[in-house]
């Protein structure tokens, strides 16, 4: 086993696992918040994808330029989400609560399918993949610049996120309503403000990695399924509702990814199989996650 | 009367809990809840705050109509409800309590000089400021739930208990920390196990039986009584 090839299959790994908690983090986020899945995360992801796709084939504008809108465009879609859905099925049983935002996933993927086809498309020549030749290397180990990028706004948007949650009046009533929303209210606090800013804020993440993914990802209208499904794994296995266990979680499923097929030889056809396995490990050792809190 | 509350009936999921409560409380007096378990003080205040809406009856505050309005709202009109059992957020520290407690309007511009008040009210809590609510011992928690009451400024305070499973020497600094509350002229709503100390603090007192208000006198009167006492209170 060559030293390089392991060194370079770990920063890979983290670097897209960087990417991986941005997209858990607001997945985990809505869930600590209200104790709702939101099973339509990955279409989140795809339409903020197709967001940057159309910014530069009709605009002409390099999905970094157009990522402000992108994300604000995601901050609404998450607001009119819940305004629209979630806030009627607040009281709802469960089950209900499951298929109606997994119907809201099928419904934005047929929609996808129905105006935008299947096909693959990709963005033309994104700025970042041109940059320095499209790659950094550092000693043997070659790293593509998209992906540098992306890691790093993932970490930003991270940092961001956190300080906001636990240093702003409002991250401090978010947490508020996330414990107890009774007792949030009669301190003034309005919770359906909350859910609606919670659902903005976690769309709004996916904003952000759908803008970076998209300068070096395919992008279908199921291109969101794969990332909704490691979504699901990452907040599993960082903790339910836990921010710091999806930023970590986030990091060890890109690890796992990537370094597993280098390091044990096999092919990386099976690299989520592995994800899989690790996390089923990890949850009979310790079912609340890595850092869950019940 | 700044608070007037009248032929309220509240229920849970259908299931009565309050049928007739009506009393009053005066701008600047301490005003008392008394009555056995399950008499309804804990739902009185929680229909007040707004946590559940009345089935019928009224409750006026400064004239104005509360029943029906949100909870957070009816903060906004400057009443602080201290729940029964403290509910401190128990992830955030002590001072971030204090913090979600100014969350409102009202409240946010004198954010700073009402920390520094009840900083000096309760010192213990300024030594603990950055310690995570829920590892506080319970008088100490006890001692948050109100002070992060009082961040909103209230004018009118509901205190829900706030005794409750505390040790007895914390207890008379409590009652003596209501005191000074009330004599900086806001308004207390009292609801006590410990009926004796509260009725000796109270200047009106209202005694609750089974969801309706019985009786009610001066505090002294409703100790004096001895019917009440045996029949009501079991003191
Ligand atoms: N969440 C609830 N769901 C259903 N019934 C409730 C609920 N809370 C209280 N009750 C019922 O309402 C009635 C009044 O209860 P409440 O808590 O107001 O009494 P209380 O006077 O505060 O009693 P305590 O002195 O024990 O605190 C009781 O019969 C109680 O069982
Ligand atoms: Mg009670």
């Amino acid at each position: 086993m060559d030293g390089d090839v392991l060194l370079q299959a770990i920063a890979s790994g983290l670097l897209i696992g960087m990417v991986y908690a941005l997209i858990s983090v607001g997945l985990t986020l809505i869930f600590g918040l209200m104790e709702i899945v939101n099973f339509a995360h990955g279409e989140f992801l795809m339409l903020a994808m197709y967001a940057a796709f159309f910014g530069r084939s009709l605009l002409g504008l390099d999905p970094m330029l157009s990522m402000p809108a992108t994300v604000g465009l995601l901050f609404l879609l998450g607001v009119l989400t819940y305004r629209g859905l979630i806030s009627r099925i607040l009281h709802a049983p469960m089950l209900a609560q499951i298929f109606a935002t997994f119907g809201l996933g099928l419904f934005l993927r047929g929609l996808a399918q129905f105006f935008w086809s299947s096909d693959f498309r990709s963005v033309q020549d994104p700025f970042l993949a041109g940059l320095s030749g499209g790659n950094v290397n550092v000693g043997a180990v070659s790293l593509g610049v998209p992906q540098i990028a992306a890691a790093c706004l993932a970490g930003l948007a991270f940092l961001a996120l956190y300080l906001f949650i636990d240093r702003s009046r409002t991250g401090l009533a978010l947490q508020a309503v996330a414990e107890d929303r009774a007792t949030a209210s009669l301190m003034g606090i309005n919770s359906d403000r909350m859910f609606a800013l919670g659902w903005g804020l976690g769309a709004a993440c996916v904003g952000i990695a759908g803008a970076v993914l998209a300068t070096f990802y395919y992008i279908y209208p199921s291109v969101g399924v794969v990332f909704a499904l490691i979504a699901f794994i990452t907040v599993a296995l960082g903790g339910f509702g836990s921010v710091p266990g999806a930023l970590v979680a986030g990091l060890l499923v890109g690890l796992v990814e990537v370094v597993s097929p280098t390091l044990f030889g096999f092919s990386p056809a099976y690299k989520y199989a592995v994800v899989f396995g690790f996390y089923l490990v990890v949850v009979l050792v310790r079912p609340q996650g890595l850092f869950g809190r019940f | 009367m700044l608070l007037e509350v009248s032929r309220l009936s509240a229920a849970y999921a259908g299931v009565p809990a309050l049928h007739d409560v009506s009393f009053g409380v005066g701008e600047g007096q301490i005003v008392a809840l008394v009555g056995a378990n399950g008499a309804g003080k804990t739902t009185t205040l929680r229909t007040i705050s707004g946590l559940l809406h009345p089935v019928r009856g009224q409750i006026a505050f400064r004239g104005q109509r509360l029943d029906g309005q949100p909870a957070h709202r009816i903060a906004e009109l400057g009443i602080a409800h201290v729940p029964e059992g403290r509910r401190l957020f128990s992830r955030l520290t002590v001072r971030q309590n204090l913090l979600v407690g100014a969350h409102g309007k009202r409240a946010r511009a004198s954010e700073n000089e009402a920390m520094e008040r009840v900083l000096t009210m309760f010192p213990r809590l300024r030594e603990r400021a950055d310690q995570r609510a829920g590892t506080l011992s319970g008088g100490e928690q006890q001692m948050v739930a109100i002070a992060r009451g009082l961040m909103l400024r209230p004018v009118l305070l509901m205190l829900d208990e706030p005794s409750l499973g505390i040790a007895p020497k914390l207890v008379d600094e409590i009652f003596t920390t209501i005191r000074a509350i009330a004599r900086e002229g806001t308004t207390i709503l009292l609801v006590e196990q410990n009926v004796r100390e509260s009725l000796e603090l109270a200047d009106h007192a209202y005694v609750l039986q089974t969801g309706s208000t019985i009786a009610d006198g001066t505090g002294a009167e409703i100790l004096a009584s001895d019917l009440i006492r045996r029949a009501y209170l079991g003191i």
